[in-house]
């Protein structure tokens, strides 16, 4: 089968700084893929560039055969967002977040409410419905953010950072949900500085550092490879990127 | 990023935009219906009323007009102006640069270009809403003339794209929001005072009359004073095509202007 989604020698310059410099990658359908890498590596700005939030300075990325270049809408409609930075509309409600956002893909009223009680449900967001968004906890902030990413139904979901800044309870339970989405089939792109978030969930991922790939493989590959079966995928990174990457 | 992409990108979807900012403008109604409602009864008080009294007839096109009605169809004017300008510079602003409400419609189906087009066309429906509360007001203390006052309404909705889109192109120049300022002071306070609004411009020297000519309120003014006097005339046709190609042109250059500020 074609991978879901395939990035090639993808670029993105900010003037000078080659933020993103020339990275390629294939995601199988169905499998949970990461992007790891310490602060600054480049991982948002790839997702931003998948999602059609930032034009390309090179390369290209297909999801399911539509170019990012050539046909952003077509691609825009098979993916779910959940971004790192919280973008939820702080002019609505919890419920109008979502039955606001279903709009823009077209999705008529009476299936947005059913899909809305659906994910409400599912990410105990019940208690909160008619609250304004600034009156949520970050982790209420990011359970919505997720639940507003799979309204449209997607083909593939992009997690940039989905945990980050979260409490431990908070962070099972959103990996609770990926992990049931990925049993479902659900096709994931994971973006992460966790590495037992990586370790947990990632089918393979790619470890990027200064916009560049240095090393891809399965969790556990990777720590045969580099540690010779001793040790874990934090022992990896740290020795591949030579960082601290916890920053918080 | 040439002409034709622009176009190209325009799709139904800008109504989503806009269709979300009319729900914002409805959750905090009460702020939005009841200024338009009130600053005019205001106006006709201090103006018509207060100033009318020292002010002899004033004439117009050779006729003479008690002040109050003379200043009606101004105060329309004024208010879709303000409205659907305010809209755009500040709200639109504020919501693609602080509130990242951008950031979060980008990775949907819209494009930029829809989300710019729906920013218009809910800062124009505010100036039609705006022109309408202020119709009325001023049909109710008998100021407008029928049936002639109708086109009012449709003139308020170019009128409000025309200002908007001025809007948008000011709020997509200005790099911080105190910015906002500069416009206000060189562009739409002089409107506000010279495009006929409170006097005529028939007794200004000509090269004031001259530069009121390439400020947009004045057409609208002008149109907008014609249809509530009943004395619609085919030169208001050259304030029409004005207004027209003005709105074209801007529209155009606050997307294109606002677009290459958001994406990068
Ligand atoms: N709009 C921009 N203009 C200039 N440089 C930028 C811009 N956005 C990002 N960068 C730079 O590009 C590089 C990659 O940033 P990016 O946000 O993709 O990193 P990241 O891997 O997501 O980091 P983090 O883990 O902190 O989220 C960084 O050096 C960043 O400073
Ligand atoms: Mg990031």
């Amino acid at each position: 089968m074609p991978p879901v989604i395939k990035a090639v020698d993808l670029r993105k310059n900010y003037g000078e700084l080659r933020a993103v410099d020339g990275i390629d990658f294939e995601i199988e359908r169905g499998e949970c893929f990461g992007l790891l890498g310490p602060n600054g590596a480049g991982k948002t700005t790839t997702v931003k560039m998948l999602t059609c939030a930032l034009p390309l300075s090179g390369g290209d990325i297909t999801v399911e055969g539509l170019s990012v270049n050539e046909d952003p809408r077509g691609v825009k409609y098979l993916l779910g967002v959940c971004p790192q930075e919280i973008n939820l509309d702080p002019d609505f409600s919890v419920l109008k977040n979502l039955i606001v956002y279903s709009r823009y893909f077209d999705i008529p009223y009476s299936e947005a409410k059913k899909r809305a009680d659906g994910l409400i449900n599912r990410f105990h967001l019940h208690d909160k419905l008619d609250r304004p968004i600034e009156d949520l906890s970050g982790g209420l902030k990011k359970r919505l953010l997720m639940a507003r990413a799979l309204i449209n139904k997607p083909k593939v979901l992009v997690l940039d950072e989905p945990t980050t800044g979260l409490d431990p309870q908070s962070r099972r339970q959103i990996w609770e949900e990926v992990r049931g989405m990925k049993k479902n089939g659900l096709t994931t792109l994971l973006t992460t500085h966790y590495i037992e978030e990586a370790e947990l969930l990632c089918d393979r991922l790619v470890i990027i550092d200064s916009g560049k790939i240095i090393e891809h493989g399965t969790p556990g590959q990777l720590i045969s490879k580099h540690l010779e079966g001793k040790g874990n995928l934090e022992d990896v990174f740290l020795k591949l990127t030579g960082k601290n990457l916890r920053d918080e | 990023m040439n002409s034709t992409c622009i176009l190209k990108n325009i799709s139904y979807r800008a109504r989503y935009m806009w269709r979300r900012n009319v729900d914002v403008s409805l959750v905090t109604w009460k702020t939005n219906v009841i200024p338009p409602l009130i600053e005019p009864v205001l106006y006709i008080l201090a103006f018509g009323i207060g100033l009318g009294a020292y002010v002899q007839k004033i004439s117009s096109d050779g006729r003479a007009y008690d002040y109050l009605t003379f200043l009606a169809p101004g105060m329309i004017a004024v208010g879709v102006m303000f409205h659907a300008t305010f809209d755009t510079m500040y709200g639109a602003f504020v919501r693609l640069r602080y509130q990242k409400t951008f950031d979060a419609v980008i990775t949907t189906p819209l494009s930029a270009e829809d989300i710019l087009v729906g920013e218009i066309l809910s800062g124009a429906t505010k100036g039609l809403f705006a022109g309408a509360a202020i119709l009325l007001i001023v049909t109710l203390f008998g100021l407008a003339s029928y049936p002639s006052s109708l086109i009012i309404l449709p003139l308020s909705a170019l009128a409000g794209l025309m200002f908007a889109s001025f809007g948008l192109l000011f709020a997509a120049m200005a790099p911080y929001i105190d910015n906002l300022n500069l416009p206000i002071f060189l562009f739409i306070n002089p409107m506000f005072l010279f495009s006929g609004t409170f006097f005529p411009l028939d007794g200004m020297p000509g090269w004031v009359k001259l530069a009121a000519n390439f400020l947009p309120l004045t057409h609208f003014v002008n149109i907008t004073r014609a249809a509530a006097f009943g004395r619609l005339n085919p030169w208001l046709f050259l304030d029409l095509l004005y207004m027209l190609v003005l709105t074209a042109g801007v529209a155009y250059l606050a997307v294109y202007k606002m677009k290459t500020r958001l994406i990068k």
